[in-house]
């Protein structure tokens, strides 16, 4: 368990990423979506960075999983709650760290569930490749490569921090 | 079949603990329960979305088997199912196949061989969904909607969501039951989610004729005078008085059990002053309940139907859960062993 990462300037990456495509795409009044758990985390700070003052909405994706008939139901599933309507809104959708883009997948159709919003811009902390769908972040604080037997997890919520852990260890 | 199944969490839990089947509450863990309650708020959020809809169950089967009638139970299971994603069947016994000398046993098996994934079960003999489950079609998730005079675990399930919703939780509480136990599948299923939970008192109010045979052994105190009764209560659940499964004379009538066991405003106000009123329906206004109560501002009776829908759609996607997880297992244990 190491933490070799300087949150911080991740943090910094994203803002300045996300400021940039919010002005290139002309969205000036954005509603923050953060996925549970490190996800929230992280719109709660980056929300506050980009002057958001509405509050963000939580997202908990597990009614939307696609392994549902492999594993069952998580059994710690909690409500989402999302504050605002986003029907027609430019959705900020945020996530911790994004490999499969299955995770993406089901919070974007959990998303669509409640209202059609006018765009989705997704921005994740790590972007870990080893994509099984066509989903890309628009804002990523860094590209990693990891081996085969290790894993990264975002700690939190204070202070953040990214740990980078070899498999069979907790 | 037998109502007193001595363990029955070898049936109706995996390996590890998962739902598979949801039979009765009898050896479900304080912690279960706990998270059955959980999965069912986040289902109540869902209920207040534009579309009232999650994929979980996609693609899968859900047959509603109502051998005996009921209009709450079946349309809030059929409603949950469906907000599930699951194709719903329903199920008349009385018109189908049965009236025309085709056993149960034939029954379920077609019914299975239709790739059914899960059978929603009310049955006038206690301990039917237990039979199906062991014995009939295994491979299908039984969920029990009622079976005789045994149990209703998802009526205790919503009736306990209610009580959380409004109390915080269940430490302290004072909660009585009154009324028609004797016939009350409903009672016999919150008295043990109450006592595993761990409320401080569950106390049964009615007349010695509509109690059970050594009812103080289900965990409880019984009290004959509902005046006294009513006192430092915090959540009073009202039963049904179920005429049509009375044999003899029970009562001396109607408006003396109105007169003795009715909850009117006089004896609500006995109660702590934020007691609330409960009642599983359908009600009868006048006999158990007066109107007055039943609509009154301490009364949750409505809300109990919409934690209904969110309790059953906890208790189908966790019993559906399992039993994949169940029917992968086998799959990759089988595998292994032809591998061997």
């Amino acid at each position: 368990m190491t933490a070799l990462f300087d949150i911080d300037q991740l943090l910094n990456e994203m803002e300045t990423g996300l400021r940039r495509v919010l002005e290139q795409r002309g969205v000036t009044d954005p509603a923050l979506i953060g996925i549970r758990t490190g996800g929230v985390w992280l719109a709660d700070v980056l929300g506050k960075r980009l002057g958001i003052e509405q509050p963000f909405g939580e997202l908990d994706i597990s009614f939307y999983r696609d392994d549902f008939s492999r594993i069952g139901l998580n059994p710690k599933v909690k409500p989402s709650s999302l504050p605002f309507d986003t029907e027609g809104r430019d959705i900020l959708l945020i996530d911790d760290v994004i490999m499969s883009g299955r995770t993406i997948r089901a919070a974007m159709n959990e998303i669509f569930d409640y209202g059609r919003p006018a765009s989705i811009t997704l921005a994740t902390l790590v972007d870990l490749g080893a994509r099984e769908l066509p989903v890309q972040p628009d804002v990523v604080g860094q590209v990693l490569e990891l081996g085969a037997h290790q894993r990264v997890k975002l700690r939190g919520p204070e202070p953040l921090r990214i740990e980078l852990q070899e498999s069979g260890q907790q | 079949m037998t109502a007193t199944d001595p363990s029955p969490n070898h049936l109706q839990l995996t390996r590890d603990g998962q739902l598979r089947h949801f039979l009765t509450l009898d050896g479900l863990s304080r912690e279960l329960l706990t998270d059955i309650l959980d999965t069912a708020d986040s289902f109540i959020e869902v209920g207040t979305r534009s579309i009232k809809k999650v994929p979980l169950l996609r693609g899968r089967t859900v047959v509603n088997l109502f051998f005996e009638p009921s209009t709450r139970t079946r349309s809030t299971f059929e409603l949950a199912a469906k907000r599930l994603s699951a194709d719903v069947l329903n199920l008349d016994i009385s018109t189908s196949a049965t009236s025309k000398g085709e056993s149960l046993s034939d029954t379920l098996l077609n019914l299975e061989a239709m790739a059914s994934d899960m059978f929603v079960v009310r049955h006038s003999q206690s301990g039917a969904p237990h039979f199906i489950a062991s014995s009939v079609t295994p491979g299908v998730a039984i969920i029990n909607a009622g079976d005789g005079r045994h149990s209703h675990p998802t009526q205790a399930m919503l009736d306990m969501l209610t009580i959380r919703q409004n109390k915080g939780g269940f430490e302290g509480l004072k909660v009585a039951i009154v009324g028609d136990v004797l016939h009350s599948r409903v009672a016999r299923s919150q008295i043990r989610a109450l006592n595993e939970l761990g409320v401080d008192e569950v106390r049964i109010i009615a007349p010695g004729t509509l109690l059970p045979r050594d009812v103080e052994d289900l965990g409880c105190t019984v009290e004959y005078d509902m005046k006294r009764g009513m006192k430092d209560l915090d959540v009073v659940i009202m039963l049904r008085l179920q005429n049509e499964r009375m044999e003899g004379a029970l009562l001396p009538s109607e408006r003396e059990f109105f007169r003795l066991y009715g909850l009117t405003e006089d004896k609500l106000a006995l109660a702590k002053p934020d007691c609330i009123v409960m009642h599983p329906g359908p009600i009868n206004r006048g006999v158990e309940i007066e109107s007055s109560v039943a609509d009154g501002p301490q009364s949750v009776i409505l809300s109990q139907v919409t934690n209904g829908i969110a309790i059953r759609m906890a208790v189908m996607s966790m019993a559906m859960g399992g039993q994949m997880a169940e029917r992968q297992y086998r799959q990759t244990h089988t595998n292994q062993e032809a591998r061997a």
